[in-house]
Parts: C-alpha cells; sequence; structure tokens
C-alpha cells in the first residue's frame, strides 16, 4: 500500500510541477513577441497632429554648488520621479516601455538644459504618498507629477514652478448633460481617489464619493457607467478626455487652484534656481506650448495661461 | 492617544467597525452555505458535480483574495453586471473563504467512522438522508475548532474591501492617516477592534466545541 | 482517499439510482455548460475577445512586465517564508519556555499578530516607514502575521511528538535545547509539514496585498498593463494573471506532497493516514 500511494504522490507532484512548467515555458515562447507599438505611434504622428518640441542639450551646464547635480553628473544618470498612469500627463506605454505626457515634457525640457541627454534620463514611477521621502531620501534627483505646491510639504522639500495651474473639475460621459458643474452633482456618485483633497470639496457639494485607489479605476468605472462622474485636477481629467476622444468629456469650470512644482531635495537653491531658470526659458521660447498642444490640448482645451515663478530659495 | 474620542472621529470608527461587522456576518452566512453545497458536490454519487466542485475549489483556493476583489470589481461591469461595492465585497469573500468551508466539512466528513455511514445505509437511507441526518450531524462535531479559524479569519480578510470602496476599519484607517493622524496610534485602536471581533468568535467557537464536547 | 470516503455515503448505485444519477449528471453538466455558455457569449458580446484587446501580451515590453511582476511577487515570498519561518521557530520555543515572562511575550505577540488584517499592519508599516520602499513594508508585515500563524503550526507539531521521546531524550542526558533542536523540531517539522506548506501558500497568495501599498507584484503590472492599454483590456489581464497566481500555488503545494513522500520514503514506513 504505502509504495503505490508513495508512486501516486510523486506522480501527482511531478504532474503540478510539470503543469506549472509549461505555463513558464508558454510565456517564454510567447516571448518571441514585437517590440514597440506601431500603430499608436504612427496614428500620433499622422499630418495635422501637433508636433512634440525637441529640446537642445545643454552640454556646457555646470551647476558647482548643488551637491544633486554633481552627484547625477558623475554618475550620468539623471533620475526623475513621475506618474505613470495618467494619459497624456504622466503616462507609461506599457506596450513600448517609454513615457509620455505634459509632466514628463516638462521633466526632459529641464533635464536638457541641466545637461544630460534623453538617454541619460531615468524615470522612476513614485506614487503620490512616497514623493517626499523619495525626494529628500536621494531616490530621485526631483519630481515632475501634478505635484501641488502647499506650505506643509515645503517643511521637508522645496519647489520650483508653478509650471501650471491646475484646478478641480469634473469628467463625464460624452451624453450626460445633466452635470454641468459641482453644484448639480448632488445625489450623484462621483469619483476620486482615497485620501486626495477632491473627496473633501466635492462632498461639500453633496455628491456620493466612490474612492478607489487611482483615477484610472475611476475612468474605467466611468466607462461602464458605474459612477456618474470622476473629479480632481483638471489637468488629470483632460488627459483621460484626450485618451478616450468621443467617449468622456471634461465639463464647467474649475472649483479650486492647485500650483503644479517641480519637486527637489531641500536647500539645494542652485538646483532650484537652474529649474526655474529652465522653465522660463522654455516657457518664452513657445516648448511649453507645443508640448502642452501635443499632450493635454489634444483634449479639445485651450492652453491655460502660463503661470509667474513664484517658488524661490527660503531666505 | 485618544484618537476615536477626538474631533468626532467617534462615529467614523462605529461606522467602520460596524461596516466590518455587517460584511463579515453577510459573508459568513454565504461562505457557510457556499462551502455546505460544495462539499454536499465533492463527496456525491454524481461524477459531474463530484468534478465541478474540486474545480471549483481547487480554482478558489488559489487564487489571492486581492485578485478576487479586483475581479468582482472591475470584471463584472464589463459583463453588464451592475451591482453596489458591498454586494461585491460580499460575493469576494464568500467564494474565498466557501472554498475554504468546502475543505474543512469535508475533511470533517472523512473522521466519521465508516461504520456509521454503512449502519444508515443498511437502514436503507439514500446519499441526501445518509449525509444529512448521520454523517453531517457527527462530523460537525470535528470541524468546530477548524471552521472557527476559518471565520476567525474571515473579518480580517474583510479588510481587503476597504480598498475596493466599502466603509469600514481599513478606511477609518485610511482616512485618518490621511488627516496626518500618528499612524501607530491609530494602529493601537484598530487592533483593539479587531482583537474584540476575533476573541468574540473565538469564545462562541470554544463555547460550542465545549458544548459538542458534552454530548459526546 | 475522498472516492472512498465518499463512497460509504451511497450504495453501489442499482439500476433505478444510475438512471437517477444519470439524469443528475446530464442536468448538472447542463446547468454548468449554460453557465460557461452565458460566460462566454457574454464576454464575446462585449467584445472582450477581439483580437486587439489582447493584443498587449503581444508586446515584447508587456510579457517582461509580466514576468517582473512575477519575479516581484516571488521575491516577496521568498523573503516572507525564511522570514515567517525563522520568527515562527522562535515564537514556538518562546511559547514552550521554562521562562513565564518569556511565555507570557510569546503568547502576546502571536495572539496579537494572528487577530490583527494584514492589510492595516502593511498600510501602516508602508505609510510610516516604508513609503520608498513598498516591499519591505509588505515583506515585513508577511513576516509577522504568518510569523506569528506557523509558531502555532509548529508548537502544535512539538506538543503532538509523543512524550516519551523527549522523556527518553533527556533521559540520555541531553540537555532543553539539544532534546528540542535534535529530537523534537525534526519529528514536528515532518509531521506539521503540509500544514506549514499551506501556510506558505496563503503566504505566496498575500503578496498580492502589495498591490494596495503600490509594490509592482503581479497584480500591480496586471492592473497598469489594463489601464495603461487601449480599451482597458480588464477582462483578459484578469484571465492572464489568475492562472498564473493558481499555477505558483498549485506548485508550492505539489513541492508539499513531493517532500512528504521523500520524508516518509527515509525512516519507518508509516502508513498515511486517510486524509
Amino acid at each position: 500500500m504505502a509504495p503505490t500511494k508513495e508512486k501516486n504522490d510523486r506522480m501527482k507532484a511531478r504532474r503540478t510541477v510539470a503543469a506549472a512548467l509549461s505555463v513558464l515555458a508558454l510565456t517564454a515562447v510567447a516571448a518571441c513577441g514585437k517590440d514597440g507599438s506601431p500603430n499608436t505611434d504612427t496614428a500620433k504622428s499622422g499630418s495635422a497632429a501637433p508636433q512634440l518640441p525637441t529640446y537642445q542639450v545643454n552640454a556646457d551646464a555646470k551647476l558647482d554648488g548643488s551637491p544633486v547635480w554633481t552627484e547625477a553628473k558623475k554618475n550620468g544618470k539623471l533620475r526623475i520621479g513621475a506618474k505613470s498612469d495618467q494619459p497624456f500627463l504622466g503616462f507609461e506605454d506599457v506596450q513600448t516601455g517609454k513615457r509620455n505626457g505634459f509632466d514628463i515634457e516638462i521633466a526632459k525640457m529641464i533635464a536638457a538644459d541641466l545637461g544630460f541627454s534623453a538617454d541619460q534620463i531615468e524615470f522612476k514611477t513614485i506614487n503620490s504618498s512616497a514623493r517626499e521621502t523619495s525626494l529628500s531620501g536621494g531616490q530621485v534627483d526631483y519630481y515632475v507629477g501634478t505635484y501641488s505646491i502647499n506650505d506643509n510639504r515645503k517643511k521637508t522639500i522645496d519647489f520650483a514652478g508653478p509650471y501650471y495651474i491646475a484646478g478641480q473639475s469634473l469628467l463625464v460621459n460624452k451624453d450626460n448633460s445633466e452635470i454641468t458643474g459641482p453644484e448639480s452633482t448632488k445625489g450623484k456618485s462621483v469619483c476620486t481617489v482615497t485620501g486626495s483633497t477632491s473627496v473633501t470639496n466635492i462632498k461639500t457639494y453633496g455628491a456620493n464619493v466612490t474612492e478607489f485607489e487611482s483615477y484610472s479605476l475611476c475612468v474605467e468605472k466611468l466607462l461602464t457607467k458605474e459612477v456618474d462622474a470622476v473629479t480632481t485636477d483638471d489637468a488629470i481629467l483632460k488627459g483621460y478626455a484626450a485618451k478616450n476622444q468621443g467617449k468622456l468629456k471634461v465639463v464647467g469650470n474649475t472649483f479650486s487652484q492647485e500650483k503644479y512644482g517641480v519637486g527637489l531635495k531641500k536647500g539645494d537653491a542652485v538646483l532650484q534656481q537652474a529649474i526655474t531658470d529652465a522653465l522660463k526659458k522654455h516657457e518664452q521660447n513657445g516648448d511649453w506650448k507645443k508640448a502642452y498642444d501635443a499632450t493635454l490640448g489634444l483634449s479639445g482645451a485651450d492652453a491655460p495661461s502660463i503661470p509667474d515663478l513664484t517658488e524661490k530659495a527660503a531666505g | 492617544m485618544g484618537i476615536p474620542f477626538e474631533d468626532g472621529n467617534f462615529s467614523l470608527f462605529v461606522r467602520g467597525f460596524l461596516g466590518t461587522l455587517e460584511l463579515s456576518a453577510l459573508s459568513a452566512l454565504f461562505a457557510l452555505l457556499l462551502g455546505i453545497v460544495l462539499a454536499a458536490f465533492r463527496v456525491s454519487p454524481v461524477p459531474v458535480l463530484r468534478t465541478f466542485g474540486t474545480a471549483w475549489v481547487t480554482i478558489f483556493r488559489n487564487t489571492p483574495l486581492t485578485l478576487m476583489f479586483f475581479a468582482v470589481t472591475f470584471v463584472l461591469p464589463r459583463l453588464d453586471l451592475h451591482i453596489s461595492s458591498f454586494t461585491a465585497a460580499v460575493a469576494a469573500l464568500s467564494i474565498y473563504t466557501g472554498s475554504f468551508v468546502c475543505e474543512v466539512l469535508r475533511s470533517g466528513i472523512n473522521t466519521v467512522p465508516l461504520g456509521q455511514a454503512e449502519a444508515a445505509r443498511s437502514l436503507g437511507m439514500g446519499f441526501g438522508q445518509t449525509l444529512g441526518l448521520v454523517v453531517l450531524p457527527q462530523a460537525a462535531r470535528a470541524v468546530i475548532a477548524p471552521m472557527g479559524s476559518v471565520f476567525i479569519a474571515l473579518p480580517r480578510n474583510s479588510a481587503v474591501a476597504g480598498a475596493f470602496n466599502v466603509f469600514e476599519l481599513f478606511s477609518v484607517q485610511k482616512t485618518l492617516t490621511e488627516k496626518g493622524y500618528a499612524i501607530f496610534a491609530l494602529f493601537f485602536w484598530l487592533a483593539l477592534a479587531y482583537l474584540v471581533i476575533s476573541f468574540s468568535i473565538g469564545a462562541v467557537f470554544s463555547a460550542l466545541e465545549r458544548r459538542a464536547a458534552v454530548a459526546r | 482517499m475522498s472516492a472512498r470516503s465518499a463512497s460509504v455515503l451511497y450504495d453501489v448505485p442499482g439500476p433505478r439510482a444510475r438512471l437517477r444519477y444519470r439524469l443528475a449528471g446530464v442536468l448538472g453538466a447542463l446547468g454548468i455548460a449554460g453557465l460557461l455558455w452565458w460566460v462566454v457569449t457574454t464576454l464575446t458580446d462585449q467584445g472582450q475577445f477581439d483580437g486587439w484587446l489582447w493584443d498587449p501580451f503581444q508586446y515584447t515590453a508587456v510579457q517582461q512586465r509580466i514576468l517582473d511582476g512575477v519575479l516581484a511577487t516571488l521575491k516577496a515570498f521568498g523573503l516572507a517564508a525564511v522570514g515567517s519561518l525563522v520568527l515562527g521557530a522562535l515564537l514556538a520555543a518562546g511559547r514552550l519556555s521554562d521562562h513565564r515572562p518569556v511565555r507570557a511575550a510569546s503568547t502576546a505577540v502571536v495572539q496579537f499578530f494572528r487577530a490583527m488584517p494584514l492589510v492595516i499592519m502593511i498600510f501602516a508599516l508602508y505609510q510610516a516607514v516604508f513609503t520608498a520602499e513598498p516591499m519591505w513594508g509588505l515583506v515585513i508585515g508577511l513576516v509577522l502575521y504568518n510569523g506569528a500563524v506557523q509558531a502555532e503550526i509548529i508548537r502544535s507539531g512539538i506538543n503532538a511528538v509523543p512524550r516519551g521521546q523527549g522523556e527518553a531524550a533527556y533521559a540520555l542526558g541531553l540537555r532543553k535545547t539539544q532534546v528540542m533542536s535534535l529530537v523534537l523540531v525534526p519529528q514536528a517539522v515532518r509531521s506539521m509539514l503540509p500544514a506549514i506548506i499551506g501556510q506558505l501558500v496563503v503566504t505566496l497568495k498575500d503578496t498580492s496585498l502589495g498591490y494596495i501599498i503600490t509594490y509592482p507584484e503581479l497584480l500591480y503590472a496586471g492592473k497598469l498593463i489594463a489601464s495603461n492599454s487601449d480599451g482597458y483590456p480588464y477582462i483578459p489581464v484578469v484571465l492572464v494573471i489568475t492562472p498564473i497566481y493558481i499555477a505558483m500555488c498549485l506548485a508550492l503545494s505539489g513541492l508539499a506532497r513531493w517532500l512528504e513522500s521523500r520524508g516518509r520514503r527515509g525512516a519507518n514506513r508509516r502508513v498515511a493516514a486517510a486524509a
């Protein structure tokens, strides 16, 4: 009895292992797949589509007083923190592995002025709650990703900018004519991300709030019509509207003000000044506008006015 | 320290606590029903049902709970099935826990001496009667302890629902963490709530065990 | 073994019963087939099987991301498995200690961490300490919880070793540590191996909680693929990653059975008790 049972067990075990291996093998075989995603790439660079700007790398850049810059230059690598799931803002194309979006363009134009070419940039996905720690811990050299400037954050990090002024707005399905602004969300289900300031704001208008981990999940719920609207900064919503053209639209005026800045390690005044200069230069030479038109502008919304760069080193 | 007693947080805590209780109680009920049906399938004389039961249990015992929540929340709407987040959470938890209940019941059935079933059959009882009147009542005694650990695990597992738009104790933690309360002080109060819940369930099951032991 | 226990619940079917069983079988099969049919047609109607929605999986970058997700899952699992077994052994030793304070402290730790939801522990660790390294938040949470559970498993295994074993070892003049490590623990581990591996499967599954604290394990990778691809292929993603999880768990329990049969092959060939 014992040996047969043993044999059975062994056979069973072997079969399970074989099954697991075949799954892995399947993945390996399938791995001779395609590179890149030609259809989306070519479609975007079609005739009338707005073109992304290109940036001249400033090879002579020298920021001697900046420890962050010196370290990055020594390693020949600039590490930039960004978001990965906000289309046309901070987005990672999973099929090509490439980043794109307005925030990414801002990050790239700064990098060029700091003397780093495109292939010296390493983007890292850092989520909202980890932004301050990753900057002060030195995991990234600077951060560009819907980062609102506020006094609480300024206690631990510094900002340069603002480079964009966003405000809370609403994203609805194209055929929705009931919701036109925050006042009309009373009793409607509105989705947003857990713990964001958007939650408190929209609750004051009497909306039923649905909360998920990320905006893409909210948009999924909007597309399947399980919620009536998604609310957060208009910049983020514009990106989703551009991604889902003909299905979603941004409605109403903004009902809060968020100044997006570039986050950096506290106390590096030289780097802060260099980033401010870079932003000023690219805002004046038209790169900022071009970057907007080729990304968030695809939603149909005109570019807002460029804000003044008010963030200065303390004292 | 007294986070629940500041700034009107008390009602938030109560709401979260009740949310956890409601979610766990409903899921426990459905998990028990589902587990009994699955266990009956797995020992039934009909091969199709046996295979179905085995396949079901194998799939859902080996799928992470978070993935089940994810699937129920984002797959069902794509099938045009629109249910509330709470219903979705009850479904995910019941299906997950149901497979464990089934396994506990099945091994419980195995502990009942063969003679009992044989005697029942020799009295002319069918499958349903043998199982329902003779075997399951005796198996119940053996399964109380393992069943206890399955149901003590349920409120703990239910916390995952907080990440999928159900208001319960994990939501309380997220909300108050975001408001800037000390994370470990908050953790202490939540721990207290969960300890109360699991000790209550543990007490119920050891009382049941004691009663069953007396009857022996 | 289930076949034997099942067969005692009903007689060898006669002609009438066989007909009834067959009828039930057909009805059951029809019901299951109907359910599957409904799922498949609804999915097809919703365009979920359209080729383009599955396109992302053809790209090497997407396959790489899934593979990275699997590796991240396995890494967190490996660390948590080793950590929880070490912690479990320590806590079990603590609970069996001769010193009352050690016993009390170990018991308190075990009871506390066994009662706490893993999500809440992981989230607190993530928010308080490991915002930049979510993996350690996940791993430490898993180690604390599963360590407490493993401690209980190991302790009950040691208690289940016949008392004569320990007494004989003491009689030979072994000290307590030696009795434990040379006599009791090896026997306990062998008898508790199924339970220990069962808990390791739970550990493996619970790594998916990393999704909530943005650790890029398999589920998180799946979510990113679904939300960053055209047409939002949530269903295709779930249909791809669920089998991967199931395969990993089954491989682990397969390993358990294999180890168990090997262990039995060695010493006295006891016939396995019916499960």
